[in-house]
């Protein structure tokens, strides 16, 4: 079956365009769109059991906004947007910059994360067995902490393969792709962020 | 067979038949099954019959080796066949939405005799806390009148995982969920013995929760409030029974009238001999049963969480003899 | 081995290999049609062993007070047979058939990532397997082991650590969460395939609707399988971790993990009959002779039942004692859905009008699906219908239906996919006369078994008991029930048998037995391990029927 085949003298109209999408694009969205599904549930535990521990600590009591985590980690988008935008133009150090900004930026909000939960473990006594806070609490902030902590393995994996000589302009998309799962990362901490410190206070 | 005394009269209805109902909430869902079966029989006549026709008409015949018209559709006709079912939906819709609002009762209505329904693994508890009556596995109720407001209200729990109460002549089933409390009524107009069985599984003996609903007429009803209002039977003849029943662990589990023994783990056993079946229909309730489940109950109904109590012979022979008073 | 083998680029067909390599070949192998073959023969080893489960069940079931089997023996059968059958028996089907197919189908050469498929495929046989592994602790196999016994949608409180000592609910939980991830990745390889990968001249509105439904699938379990991996981690971390989020004594709900389970297991069982759809699109064509009815609205009926299936969920939890509005909500939307799902069979019927059919063993099949399927959602929506649902859920009427779902819309697609397209992926037909056999003694036991099925369940009888007592009217109905098993059993050797014969002696297909339309039938039967020598492309959505009609295309009429 080819192009140029044509029986009996009939003509062939050309094929009708086809719009092929990428596929490392499309793969990166269908990850986004399961993990969503994925957060999607525990955000409705939350929401579900606000207010309705049987015994204290509640949030109101123990939970002050991370301000300065939710600021590294939204600003971290920016500089991975940048980095992403570098490659593509060829500036290698340019895109080292701006990459290793977004992984420090990312190892901060991990830290500062690490640090509330160490305040409310041994100061407040609040534990995941604790009540329906402490339950739903952990679950969420730890399930959304455990993805930045992957999206930075892979942030480091490729930064190493930059030091190394190995990325160019042509992996772009790859690093486009990349981005797209750290904004989906950021993109659930703003969810997070809404319904644990502002709804559920 | 023990029993009340009051029931033996009562015509038993052994198959739990929902298209013989003999209570409002039943009555109305097989009201409007016979919508539904007719709707369904319709569309099934129509499709089967659509399919049989293509069957025979369209199937190739030997020899006969030319394509067929090639159609692609027809909007038309798929606008049709997509406005006639969705027609149908409507219709079907309606009358589930009536029937919910018809059905639904959130609170006890004023007048309505008010039960309490608390299910367990593998028992059900059900208490009366207007008449301040306790017994289990068997619901008595009496006949209700003409009216809405002469209902029986259960009000539905659970001790421990989900079961549900379904008896299909009085009403469609509903769930008894810890910590949460549903309700459901009925109307019995017609005296009896009506059957039904715990419908959500819930561990082992999920299959020997049973239930028995015993209608009676009213002054059979009240006779029979009165019998279990009475306090423990106190036969002077089996003390030594009753003592064995104090000292051994039986009361931790169980509730026992003047006894002291106040445990809710297990069936209160007050009355115990003027129920039909031990074990939630696990066995017929008479004197040999009854000795071989105090024995191990394990032997008659397997997973049950009530442990042999392992008594030496004479001790049971006595605790035996104990029960079989308690009327 | 050699007669469904493809051979890598560069051997000759005619060589023989020692065993040991061919199996490293086939446990290396990143090929969609090898992966496709272990998906659908895997699955099928599980349907055997599950049905020798369901088996036993019956036997038990027969006769009222019957010893046969225990309580506990009979929950954990009852327990694996359900879980075997959704998740080892039905994704695998639909994994195996969209794996094998959909590449050729678009005419490409392989799925967008094709290790990654290879690890979808060996995360859900781990996870099978671990499954299994549970009968073997505990009392072991006599006792049904340590296997799980809490039913295949696990309720709590009852999975909870008070109420489930011991591991066989841990068992329950990561034998699917492995096989989960198995799945989501595998779907993710289809969709993108199906966006990616399509050969020149294939748009969209030219796929055929067996890969259009092959991509609402693939979607649907990105949404729906997650949210079950959620629930089941709470539950881990409840049994393990102390946390409280089924807890009822905590002020948890057990109603909340009905919520989760069924938003995941509503969309699953459209997961798995969706295929069975995808399969009919295809055989009933070409057994008519005549185009798909519809394809536009095919098309829409497929992406609008996706859409709405993702909004049925509480119908399986009518007797829990939603509110009335939230109880009136879902009966409109299940109702709802049936209206695309009439369509889908109308537009069968009328591809089948005015055809000219060929009754061989893939149209029979389909034509019996079609029969079945109908008495399927018909009491679908009986059960939609709410009040009476107060009377049927939770009884035989329930297990009734969704076996007349499974059993006669899928499996007997499932049946007719394999008469249907053994011969491309064997080179060799499947015998039409063990066919017959096969056909009409598990259509028979069938309908004898889950017709009968219903009545119990209108007569009181709840589901997942391990026995009854006698004088209930469940008596005699119970033991036609499982006689009917036998027939059944009966069927599926005939299928065994024709199987083995057929790879073995089976008449050659070469490589378009049937005069069908899409791309598979253009290569070699097997097709080379390339697919294709040149990538083809296309002007319709019947390719081959415009190379066989040159004068009379399908790009002049669509």
């Amino acid at each position: 079956m080819s192009t140029a085949t044509a029986t009996e003298g009939v003509e062939l109209p050309a094929p009708e365009e086809t719009t092929l999408l990428s596929k490392g694009r499309v793969g990166m969205a269908c990850l986004i769109l399961t993990e969503s599904s994925f957060f999607l549930v525990f955000i409705v535990a939350y929401l579900f059991y606000i207010g309705k521990s049987l015994t204290g600590p509640y949030p109101k009591d123990v939970l002050s906004p991370p301000i300065v985590n939710t600021i590294c980690l939204l600003s971290s988008s920016i500089t991975i947007t940048l980095a992403v935008r570098a490659l593509r133009a060829g500036n290698q150090s340019a895109f080292r910059l701006w990459w290793l900004s977004t992984i420090l930026l990312g190892v901060e909000f991990l830290v500062g994360t690490g640090l509330e939960w160490r305040g409310l473990i041994e100061d407040h006594g609040l534990t995941i067995a604790t009540n329906l806070f402490g339950t739903t609490f952990y679950s969420l902030v730890g399930f959304h902490a455990l993805h930045v902590t992957i999206g930075l393995a892979l942030l480091l994996a490729v930064l190493l393969f930059a030091l190394a000589g190995h990325v160019a302009s042509e992996h772009a998309e790859r690093a486009e792709v990349l981005s797209w799962y750290w904004h989906f990362v950021d993109a659930v901490w703003i969810a997070v962020f809404t319904v644990v410190y502002v709804v559920g206070r | 067979m023990r029993g009340d005394g009051l029931s033996a009269s009562l015509p038993v209805h052994p198959v739990p038949d929902m298209f013989s109902p003999v209570s409002a909430p039943a009555e109305s869902i097989r009201e409007l099954s016979w919508l539904v079966f007719g709707i369904s029989a319709g569309i099934l006549i129509v499709v089967v019959g659509v399919l049989a026709y293509c069957v025979i008409r369209f199937r190739e015949r030997p020899g006969d080796d030319r394509e067929p018209p090639q159609i692609y559709g027809s909007n038309q006709i798929e606008l049709a066949w997509t406005l006639v079912p969705a027609l149908i939906v409507v219709v079907l819709f309606l009358a589930t939405a009536r029937t919910i609002n018809e059905l639904e009762l959130r609170q006890p209505p004023p007048g309505a005799l008010k039960t309490t329904i608390v299910g367990h693994q593998w028992w059900w508890e059900i208490r009366y806390p207007d008449l301040g009556i306790v017994t289990a596995n068997e619901l008595h109720l009496p006949v209700a009148g003409e009216g809405k407001d002469r209902v029986a209200y259960l009000t539905l729990e659970s001790a421990d995982v989900i079961h549900s109460f379904w008896v299909p002549q009085l009403a469609g089933k509903t769930d008894v969920v810890p910590n949460r409390v549903n309700g459901m009524w009925v109307a019995p107009r017609e005296a009896g013995t009506y059957l039904g069985q715990c419908a959500e599984y819930c561990g082992t003996q999920h299959a020997h929760m049973l239930l028995r609903v015993i209608v009676h007429p009213q002054a059979d009803f009240d006779a029979w409030v009165a019998a279990q209002k009475r306090p423990e039977v106190v036969d002077a003849a089996v003390a030594d029974g009753r003592a064995v029943f104090q000292a051994t662990a039986c009361v931790n589990c169980h509730t026992l009238g003047g006894t002291g023994a106040r445990g809710t783990f297990g069936p209160d056993l007050t009355h115990l001999m003027s129920r039909e079946t031990i074990g939630a229909g696990a066995a017929e309730n008479t004197p040999e049963n009854l000795r071989a489940w105090i024995v191990d109950p394990d032997h008659l109904k397997p997973g049950v969480l009530m442990p042999a109590m392992k008594l030496d012979r004479a001790d049971i022979d006595k605790l035996t003899a104990y029960l079989l008073t308690l009327q | 081995m050699a007669v469904i083998d493809t051979p890598a680029a560069g051997r000759a067909t005619t060589e023989r290999l020692p065993l040991s390599a061919v199996l490293h070949e086939w446990v290396v192998t990143v090929d969609h049609k090898r992966l496709g073959l272990m998906y659908i023969g895997s699955g099928l080893v599980f349907f055997l062993v599950a049905g020798l489960l369901a088996s036993l069940m019956r036997i038990q079931l027969a006769v009222p007070q019957n010893d046969f089997l225990g309580p506990k023996a009979f929950n954990r059968l009852m327990t694996m047979h359900g879980t075997t059958m959704v998740f080892f028996v039905g994704m695998p089907m639909f994994f195996g058939f969209a794996n094998y197919l959909v590449p050729l189908m678009i005419g490409a050469r392989d799925l967008a990532f094709p290790r990654l498929n290879a690890f979808g495929f060996w995360m859900f046989l781990f996870g099978g397997l671990l499954l299994y592994f549970s009968f073997l602790g505990g009392e072991g196999l006599y006792g049904a082991g340590t296997a799980p016994d809490v039913g295949w949608f696990a309720y709590s409180p009852l999975t909870s650590r008070a109420f489930s000592r011991g591991n066989a609910t841990d068992y329950w939980i990561l034998g699917i969460l492995a096989s989960g991830i198995g799945s989501t990745a595998t779907a993710l390889n289809l969709v993108a395939t199906i966006l990616a990968l399509r050969c020149p001249g294939m748009t969209l509105a030219k796929m055929p609707l067996f890969v259009w439904i092959m991509l609402v699938d693939a979607v649907l379990v990105l949404v729906a399988l997650t949210p079950l991996a959620a629930a089941q981690v709470m539950l881990l971390f409840d049994r393990f971790l102390g946390s409280h989020f089924f807890d009822t004594q905590a002020g948890g709900s057990a109603v909340l993990w009905q919520h989760f389970f069924w938003f995941f297991g509503h969309p699953e069982v459209y997961i798995l009959i969706l295929p069975a759809f995808a399969i009919a699109n295809e055989v009933v064509p070409v057994f008519s002779r005549k185009p798909l009815f519809g394809y536009p609205i095919m098309v829409g009926a497929t992406l609008a039942i996706g859409l709405i299936s993702l909004g049925v969920w509480a119908h399986h939890m009518f007797v829990v004692g939603l509110s009335a509005a939230a109880n009136t909500f879902f009966a409109a939307s299940t109702m709802l859905i049936a209206v695309p799902t009439g369509i889908k069979i109308f537009n069968w019927l009328g591809t089948m009008w005015g055809g000219r059919i060929r009754f061989r063993m893939p149209m029979l099949w389909c034509t019996a699906f079609i029969v079945e399927f109908v008495i399927a959602g018909l009491t679908g929506v009986m059960l939609a219908v709410v009040p009476f649902d107060w009377q049927l859920s939770d009884s035989y009427f329930v297990v009734a239906h969704f076996h007349f779902v499974l059993i006669g819309g899928l499996l007997f697609n499932i049946f007719a996919a394999i008469y249907y397209w053994f011969p491309k992926a064997t080179g060799r037909m499947l015998d039409e006369r063990l066919g017959r056999l096969h056909f009409w003694f598990l259509v028979f036991g069938f309908n004898v078994t889950f017709v009968t099925m219903h009545f119990p369940g209108l007569l009181g009888m709840p589901r997942r008991i391990y026995t009854y007592l006698p004088g209930r009217g469940w008596d005699t109905l119970n033991l036609i029930v499982s006689l009917g098993v036998v027939f059944q059993a009966i069927g599926v050797l005939f299928f065994l048998w024709n199987v083995v014969a057929s790879l073995r002696s089976g008449e050659r297909a070469g490589d378009d037995p049937w005069d069908a339309w899409t791309l598979e039938w253009s290569t070699t039967s097997p097709p080379p391990a390339y697919n294709f020598e040149t990538i083809p492309v296309v002007r319709s959505r019947r390719p081959l029927w415009d190379l066989k009609h040159p004068a009379d295309p399908d790009w002049k009429y669509e």
